[in-house]
């Protein structure tokens, strides 16, 4: 077993802490299979670091994890690693994170670039990502208010700490998905062919069974021929159905 | 922010990413910190053709950091020649930068990229849109990138 990363620094109020979702993800890239599936795709000697991006990294264990596991599970060290999230609170965690994670593993670590505050991957230049993960707002649940976003975003006008509401308006981006729990992961589902490599780009995306799982690979594999969309890790099996699931899409070339 | 990170970042703005002036985003008033990180051999040899380094070289002089050469440095050029290690595989056929750095001395050039793009770090300032103009501000170091209307 590989260590999951501290975030024992983080105040849980209004960053969304580690969970039953977070631990799958990092459970299925450490798996035998799909370790195997990553070290063949890039760990070809000549190939250039590969760019691992986290959408939504909340405390940052997920990168910090695949950071400071590098070699484990992707066969190399040299990889790069940055984020993003939402919420400038859990940039401001998730970096320490990943810094803590990366000084704890010495030389098995990666190269970490930077959390950015932004939505989604709209601040990445078009095909660069080689790994993309993304635990969503999976949950249907009413949308927050984003119009109180840039206000809730940063510490109140000379205060110390947020307020109850802003905290709630925080967890909230965390979780709540909208209709069917996806409207933010349909945004992120559109915006991943251009965000990924065109030869070696793959793509992690956390979904729950509400999220009708079935019908969303469907929809990915009609994006176009060589698109693929399988599911890679699963937890929670209720009456048969999984209660989540990590679903791998990638394009080959056949 | 590394400076590195800005070779991965473009405008959030739809329209202004299919056209060439969104990259680089374009530093300005900013406010420079040294951050001293590892170096990573094995690391700047490989990233070395993932690097724009024309754009990487326009944020350089536009930040006032000591010019870039024009070409970027080759594999040769970041170690020194009497040092340079076989690769050798490890036992379970990874690839370990750990025993070739041992070998492997780095040049001066090897520091100077290293300084460049993994420790310079903007800590205060603004990102510029060289296409539609939009500035993204820098606070304590995090980049933001959210524009109003993109959360509806
Ligand atoms: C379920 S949490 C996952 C956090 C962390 N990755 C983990 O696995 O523990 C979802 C994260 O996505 C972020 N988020 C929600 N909407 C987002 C958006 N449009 N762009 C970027 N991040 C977003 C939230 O702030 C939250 O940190
Ligand atoms: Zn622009």
């Amino acid at each position: 077993m590989l260590p999951t990363p501290s975030t024992s620094h983080i105040c849980f109020d209004r960053v969304y802490e580690p969970a039953e979702d977070s631990f799958l993800i990092l459970d299925t890239l450490s798996s035998p299979s799909e370790s195997s599936f990553l070290r063949s795709r890039f760990n070809e000697p000549s190939s250039t670091p590969p760019l691992v991006l986290e959408v939504g990294v909340g405390s940052g264990v997920v990168l910090a994890f695949a950071a400071a596991n590098a070699s484990a599970i992707f066969g190399r060290n040299d990889l790069l690693t940055l984020g993003t999230d939402i919420n400038s609170f859990a940039c401001q965690a998730a970096s320490q994170t990943i810094s803590t994670a990366l000084k704890d593993q010495g030389r098995q670590g990666s190269m970490y670039l930077d959390i950015v505050n932004g939505d989604l991957a709209s601040s990445i230049r078009p095909h660069s990502v080689d790994i993309l993960i993304f635990n969503p707002p999976y949950v249907p649940a009413e949308l927050p208010d984003f119009s109180r976003h840039d206000l809730f975003n940063a510490l109140p006008e000379g205060q110390k700490t947020t307020s109850f509401d802003q905290d709630s308006y925080l967890l909230e981006l965390s979780y709540a998905g909208g209709v069917d729990g996806m409207i933010v992961t349909d945004r992120m589902l559109d915006q991943i062919p251009q965000t990924l490599d065109l030869e070696r780009g793959v793509a992690y995306v956390l979904l729950c069974a509400q999220n009708k799982p079935e019908e969303v690979k469907r929809r990915i594999r009609d994006w176009g021929t060589g698109w693929r969309a399988e599911t890679v890790g699963s937890s929670g099996k209720q009456a048969g159905w999984e209660k989540l699931q990590i679903v791998r899409i990638w394009k080959t070339t056949l | 922010m590394k400076l590195l990170t800005l070779n991965f970042l473009t405008c959030a703005i739809k329209s202004c990413k299919s056209t060439p002036a969104s990259f680089p985003l374009h530093p300005r008033d900013a406010e420079l910190e040294i951050v001293e990180a590892d170096l990573n051999i094995l690391f700047l040899k490989n990233i070395l053709p993932r690097l724009m380094w024309d754009e990487l070289r326009v944020i350089g002089s536009e930040l006032g950091l000591p010019e870039l050469p024009s070409t970027p440095p080759t594999r040769e050029d970041l170690v020194e020649p009497s040092t340079t290690a076989i690769a050798a595989p490890t036992s379970d056929g990874t690839r370990d930068a750990g025993e070739e750095e041992e070998e492997e001395i780095p040049t001066q050039t090897a520091k100077d990229l290293h300084r460049v793009l993994l420790e310079t770090c903007i800590k205060e300032g603004k990102l510029v849109c060289g296409n539609c103009g939009h500035e993204y501000k820098v606070l304590e170091g995090v980049a933001n990138f959210l524009l109003p209307g993109h959360l509806v």
